[in-house]
């Protein structure tokens, strides 16, 4: 379907609801293309071609809400199903909360393009793409006696959503992205290491396209011979790829759903400190090409830029209609776009130089956090870092502590901005932090 | 028990469809004038499906023989619907109420260790042709394949359904959500939220191959999840507890209602007296049944044969070898009657079956899909599981558990003077090659001087498999399965997956805690 066929359908699904006791529908239609193609050891190991379509529609019957979803796609049965869903939802309870947005919040067209979508990425065909996936694997492969395996991949999608509201709001989105990526294992006597490195890109003209394979086997062989060290308050480096770990426990208490269910350390903390003032975070829909962009949200909401955390002290939460109006707060976005921080003058070389003890994270390995509490433990992997150099690596080690502090124990962010995920985060040094050891 | 056959089942399904409107969202229709057998004789309830999926035998194999057109070893083709619901409480009232359908058929082929992949969620021979042509291309020759005897396959039913939830309207669900509300709010003054979770789903699935081999199967599932918020002295603590079976709305139950809400209730209350332990190296204890996590990571991963066929697991060169004590033994089995990690046969149409893993110390088998099989040449074991037809299958643990050993779980608490004991987890992850696994534990207690003393929680452990497995020095005879309602990530494919153990004890994990 095209984006306007999938508004005809829309409408058409809309109405049907609308006509059949429905008091509000809100209505998406969905589709995706991906394709992925792996080589491991030269060979093409798997080749897989994917095609989705999906359409949801929320239903508001008699102050009762329900969702449904479907990947069929025929009128008449969509009909049907419509009828099904608006029936059975009328058993619920009712829901004095629960409406669409009020449509003065919703994104009204007009704005500047934000260049999420590659109109050329259907047309490259196969070959150039097996052709990048091998000289990914060639970077790799063959190079070191000690490697055990290697798998390079290659792929990329498209996807296109169309929604309207019975209240007034309709919009579409185009996103693209082209993705390259290494795996490497390596025999490392005791154990077998392995490491990734992957580079991605909206365009397909700026994927890059070079030191990915090598990246990964230096990072798989670099994590030989791991050894434990004693546990005890160490200083922390995280890396910035992997930064994203320690945030999710903070974004997801930042989430109006958490705050209003009791699961968030937040409540009550809006405009008072809750980092040290190295902290600076903003929610940015608008840098173009981002991979959070966006100029409305999931419920049509017109994108808004906002201060999260400045200089430590809490901002703004992720609010949605729903539990906007359960809190009694204004909604913001129930989720967040592109998350960018202020970031620092030194880059990770430069903060490692400055640990005289401390432990360099460069993976995470499970472990949770409680969201009423705060309190975390994570299984980490990474290296022992001796007066600005890396020492070991280290391997069996946890992180465990309450976010409430640990934020407070940043001392410096880093310049070395991740600019491939919506989560733009540079490197974070963190200290007196409580690690397990032997 | 009422064993209701497949072919009731789908034929109920159609009523339904005419009744409409009784439950949360429902069934696609499907022409009642569709026949699908009019050359090649299959029986009724291989019909059944035929129908439900509206494809002819003739069909299935014209898109064999065209997956098969540039010079592969074999194909299948995988069909899948299934119907979900979620019904939620929050606020005392079941108020919202979510549906999916998922219709599709995946092809897959194969050449060698070499697997071509396409789906199409549209079944008709065009759409399904295509798919075809483009997972074809893994191989690249050409050969023609002579027609196809179907020959269908039959495994016993492991959890045939009583009622079906696809019959099961949401006013009959309501209730029971109700019920765990009351229960929790009753069980104790400190409790200000409670939220209740049912979770079900139907699968209809046809397995087709290029062997002839024809197979399908009704699957439900369903799980409960109660969540409970306390306060207490400006304090806020949260548990919560799920149990899932592979079973219809007989689930349904208020014996079940109590028996969550109960524990549900008692956990979070002694959450405020938890502590946090000493960080570092201790003696672990772990209790019957939750615990199978630590076999799920520290070492049923690792088992699985695709990443020991790439050389990239730490167990790729201990088959055969002692790996343990000699009254460690370990199973994988996906033919428990009624468990969510059960399967009639798995996502390539083969048999389930116990596995033993571990036989007196001794590694004695991988988990195997078709691909790791033939590479080992072994029988596949049944492991071949896959998220829903846009995945391919790959080897996937399905109830990994631990059988009873010589100790008692009294003289195992007894043993230790330092050290902690657990049996509750929220979730878990391993490092293939590494070898180290982790798992974050929701609630246990300190041991001292033998003796189980203050509540612990939210603390992650980390080992690694095969020190963890050497290190396993006490084994009780008090085996319990858990159903709490674990899914298994992988390769980012979700599959139900169960655990279970007898209590244990490992001589030495690293604990998250505090220092000083």
């Amino acid at each position: 379907m095209n984006t306007s066929e999938k508004y005809t359908l829309a409408n058409l699904v809309m109405d049907h609801a609308l006509k059949n006791g429905a008091d509000q529908v809100s209505v998406a239609i969905f589709d995706s293309r991906r394709s992925n193609i792996d080589l491991r050891d030269q060979k093409i190991d798997k080749l897989t071609e994917s095609i989705r379509n999906s359409l949801s529609i929320e239903l508001y019957v008699d102050k009762k809400y329900s969702v449904h979803s479907t990947s069929r796609m025929k009128k008449d049965e969509l009909f049907r199903f419509i009828e099904e869903a608006i029936a059975a939802t009328r058993f619920l309870a009712e829901d004095e909360f629960r409406s669409l947005p009020d449509p003065e919040l919703y994104y009204k067209g007009g704005s500047d393009d934000l260049k999420t979508f590659d109109g050329n990425l259907n047309s490259i065909d196969a070959k150039a793409k097996i052709d990048l996936a091998t000289m990914v694997m060639n970077e790799a492969f063959g190079k070191d006696e000690r490697i055990i395996s290697v798998t390079a991949s290659y792929s990329d999608g498209i996807s296109n959503t169309v929604m309207v509201t019975s209240n007034g709001f309709k919009g579409d989105s185009s996103n693209s992205n082209a993705a390259l990526s290494a795996e490497v294992s390596v025999n490392g006597g005791t154990g077998r290491p392995s490491d990734y490195w992957y580079e991605n890109a909206i365009f397909y003209d700026k994927l890059i396209n070079t030191d990915i394979g090598k990246k990964a086997l230096e990072r798989a062989l670099n994590k030989i011979g791991p050894k434990k060290i004693a546990s005890g308050k160490y200083q922390v480096l995280i890396e910035n790829r992997t930064a994203s770990s320690v945030l999710s426990p903070l974004f997801s208490a930042l989430s109006g759903s958490s705050i209003y269910q009791k699961q968030s350390f937040l409540i009550g903390k809006e405009n008072k400190p809750i980092a040290s003032t190295e902290l600076t975070i903003y929610d940015d829909p608008f840098i173009p090409s981002g991979f959070g962009s966006q100029l409305f949200d999931n419920e049509g909401l017109k994108s808004v830029k906002r201060p999260i955390i400045e200089a430590g002290v809490l901002r703004n939460f992720y609010i949605d209609t729903y539990y906007g109006k359960k809190l009694k707060m204004k909604p913001t976005s129930g989720s967040s776009s592109n998350v960018v921080f202020a970031s620092g003058k030194r880059d990770l070389k430069g903060m490692m130089e400055t640990i005289k003890k401390g432990i360099f994270i460069t993976g995470f390995n499970g472990g949770n956090c409680n969201g009423s509490t705060g309190d975390f433990s994570y299984g980490i992997e990474g290296f022992f870092i001796e007066n600005g150099k890396i020492v070991h690596p280290v391997n069996e080690m946890n992180i465990s502590g309450n976010m409430n502090q640990f934020w407070f124990n940043l001392i410096e962010t880093g310049s070395d901005v991740l600019e491939n995920d919506s989560f733009r985060t540079p490197s974070l040094m963190f200290k007196d932090i409580d690690f397990s050891g032997i | 028990m009422i064993n209701i056959n497949i072919n009731h089942m789908n034929l109920k399904r159609r009523e339904f469809i005419r009744l409409g409107g009784i439950t949360v969202a429902g069934s696609i229709i499907i022409p009642s004038v569709f026949q699908s057998c009019k050359g090649v004789s299959v029986s009724d309830n291989a019909g059944s499906y035929m129908d439900h999926f509206e494809v002819t035998p003739e069909q299935l194999q014209k898109v064999i023989s065209t997956a098969l057109e540039k010079g592969a070893d074999y194909a299948d083709l995988y069909f899948e619907h299934t119907l979900s619901n979620n019904c939620t409480l929050e606020d005392g009232k079941v108020n919202s109420a979510y549906s999916n359908i998922r219709f599709g058929v995946g092809i897959r082929v194969l050449k060698g260790d070499q697997t071509g992949y396409a789906y199409s969620e549209e079944v008709t021979l065009e759409a399904m042709l295509k798919a075809a042509r483009t997972a074809a291309n893994i191989a690249n020759s050409s050969s023609s394949a002579g027609p196809l005897n179907i020959n269908e396959f039959q495994p016993p039913n492991f959890y045939p359904v009583i009622n079906s939830w696809e019959n099961t309207s949401i006013k009959e669900k309501i209730p029971f959500l109700q019920r765990m509300n009351e229960k929790v709010f009753a069980g104790d003054k400190r409790v200000t939220k409670v939220n209740a979770y049912l979770i079900d789903s139907s699968s209809y699935i046809m397995v087709f191959n290029s062997e002839g081999k024809l197979a399908w199967d009704f699957r439900p599932m369903a799980v409960m999840v109660a969540v409970c918020i306390m306060e207490d002295q400006g304090k806020t603590e949260n548990f919560y507890v799920t149990r899932s079976f592979r079973t219809g709305s007989e689930f349904l139950t208020n014996d079940l209602v109590d028996e969550l809400s109960g524990e549900v209730v008692k956990r979070t209350a002694l959450l405020f007296d938890a502590t946090k332990p000493k960080a570092g190296e201790m003696e672990v204890v772990m209790g019957a049944g939750e615990s199978g996590i630590l076999l799920h990571e520290a070492m049923g991963h690792a088992f699985e044969a695709d990443f020991n066929r790439k050389n990239t697991s730490i167990f790729s060169d201990k088959m055969g070898k002692k790996i343990a004590e000699n009254f460690v033994n370990i199973a994988d089995d996906g033919t428990i009657p009624g468990n969510r990690g059960t399967l009639n046969f798995d996502d390539e149409g083969n048999a389930t079956e116990k596995t033993i893993l571990v036989k007196d110390g001794i590694l004695n088998s991988y988990l195997h899909d078709r691909i790791s099989a033939s590479h080992y040449k072994v029988k596949p074991t049944g492991n071949g599981r896959r998220q829903d037809f846009r995945n391919i299958p790959i080897p996937r643990m399905r109830c990994t558990y631990m059988e009873n050993g010589p100790h008692k779980r009294e003289e195992i608490i007894a043993s230790v003077k330092n050290g902690i004991y657990v049996d509750n987890f929220s979730n878990g992850q391993v490092n293939i090659g590494a070898g180290d696994f982790t798992f974050f534990v929701k609630f246990g207690y300190l041991i001292e001087n033998g003796k189980l003393t203050r509540p612990i929680k939210d603390i992650n452990i980390i080992g690694n498999g095969p020190q963890a497995l050497a290190d396993l020095v006490m084994v009780a005879d008090d085996k319990q399965l858990s159903n709490a309602g674990a899914t298994c990530g992988k390769e980012g494919q979700g599959v139900p997956a169960t655990f279970g153990m007898p209590t244990i004890k490992v001589k030495k994990l690293t604990v998250g805690g505090i220092n000083g």
